[in-house]
């Protein structure tokens, strides 16, 4: 097995999966019906990218796992996502600024990523980039109208765009099962996708009229399996239908 | 019994995917929408088609894999066997000028503009006309709709709501 190859694409699937999951959470809840609409529908794209990554991290495997067995069957410390996605949603401004930091990368990413020497994994990347494109769109935006709105929103959008920021540094963290792969092609240095994720959010947050936090000392971990307390509980609801009914089917 | 010719069990495999529609547009069959991308006809007469998503997490992908295989089936391919894709990706593009056609009828505005293209995060949108009353006075409610391809847009000058079916 490519284990190697196996864990990376465990990680982008992980990461997607547990985004989807922490927007799917607002449904109902979201302070408008198109944004209650607009955050499902950005979850089910992420949900949609963790099944291909995860389906094709299986396959990699070659163990008869598939996307789902991956998703339900494993546990807090087997999950490789960034600590970004894990972070509870407190309130609509910590979504929408967690998105869009996400957002921007993801887009720098994949575009990246389209260029791997694995077809394969090229082909998800493209697919993934033009949905990546329009999700950045709607949390920019929407970013810029909470930065730029009233006292109460913009101080908000600050605070989560701070709080956030030390969970910003593992998206660009090149270890030596990323290098492993720059090497045979198949992954881009995610450390060289700083300069321009740096530009991308620069622009934003100007017109956001948000301060943009200077980089330290950085949080990290989570592509290793060293989690937070909140993923367990996300697990624990995520995966309770699977693992109390195994092979359950509607 | 003489088997037909691969050309005439492909034209058949064609027809039959014609009389599958998405559930979430159902005036459009999943030809004219680009979703059935591929009828490979083996040496032995087996049947493959590949299909592929619009969007990575579009709910309706396996209910179209499923009324394929039906289709299939009604038309004598009991056997073939529906595979996905994910490359190339689906775009917009691959709607057919019918199935443009048909999605304003239906009073869903058709894309506009080039899809791909990296647009200014907030650079001006695309004119999107409105299926009703044909005015270019509109304005965008919501990027995302009731399904994941469509937009929320209002006529200015009808007054009416309309989707939009989004550029990707
Ligand atoms: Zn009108």
């Amino acid at each position: 097995m490519d284990q190697g190859l196996f864990s990376y694409l465990l990680r982008q699937g992980d990461s997607c999966l547990i985004l989807g999951h922490r927007l799917s959470e607002w449904c109902g809840h979201a302070p408008q019906l198109e944004l209650d609409i607009a955050l499902a529908n950005i979850a089910l794209d992420l949900t949609g990218q963790a099944d291909a990554f995860l389906g094709l991290a299986a396959e990699v495997e070659g163990q008869g796992r598939d996307a789902d067995a991956l998703a339900f069957h494993r546990d807090v410390l087997d999950y490789r996502n960034l600590l970004l996605v894990e972070l509870p949603n407190e309130d609509f401004g910590l979504t929408i600024a967690r998105q869009f930091l996400f957002d921007a990368w993801q887009v720098e990413f994949y575009g990246a990523l389209a260029r791997s020497s694995d077809q394969r994994v090229a082909a998800l990347a493209a697919k993934g980039l033009r949905e990546a494109t329009y999700h950045e769109r709607f949390s920019g935006e929407w970013l810029v109208r909470l930065g730029d709105g009233t006292d109460e929103s913009h101080a908000r959008a600050q605070a989560a765009i701070d709080e956030l920021w030390t969970y910003t540094g593992e998206m660009f963290e090149c270890d030596a099962l990323v290098a492993g792969l720059v090497e045979r092609g198949i992954a881009p240095d995610h450390r060289g996708l700083k300069a321009a994720w740096d530009a991308r959010v620069a622009d934003v947050l100007a017109e956001a009229t948000l301060r943009r936090p200077a980089d330290g000392w950085m949080q990290s971990g989570g592509l290793k399996g060293r989690h937070g307390e909140a993923l367990g509980h996300l697990l624990a609801e995520m995966q309770f239908l699977p693992r109390a009914y195994p092979g359950a089917r509607w | 019994m003489a088997r037909p010719a691969a050309g005439e069990v492909e034209r058949r495999v064609w027809d039959a995917l014609t009389r599958v529609h998405d559930p979430e547009i159902p005036g459009l069959d999943i030809v004219e929408m680009g979703v059935a991308r591929q009828v490979v006809v083996g040496r032995d007469g087996e049947v493959e088609v590949v299909i592929t998503p619009t969007y990575s997490g579009c709910p309706a992908m396996s209910v179209i894999a499923i009324d394929v295989g039906r289709a299939l089936a009604e038309a004598g391919f009991a056997d073939a066997r529906v595979s996905l894709t994910h490359s190339p990706a689906w775009t917009t593009d691959w709607l057919t000028p019918g199935a443009r056609a048909k999605l304003a009828a239906q009073g869903i505005a058709p894309p506009v503009g080039t899809p791909g293209g990296r647009r200014a995060l907030f650079g001006e949108g695309p004119v999107v006309a409105c299926p009703q009353c044909g005015s270019r006075d509109t304005e965008r409610l919501a990027e995302f709709g009731s399904t994941a391809c469509k937009a929320m847009y209002r006529c200015r000058s009808c007054a009416e709501p309309f989707h939009y079916f989004k550029c990707v």
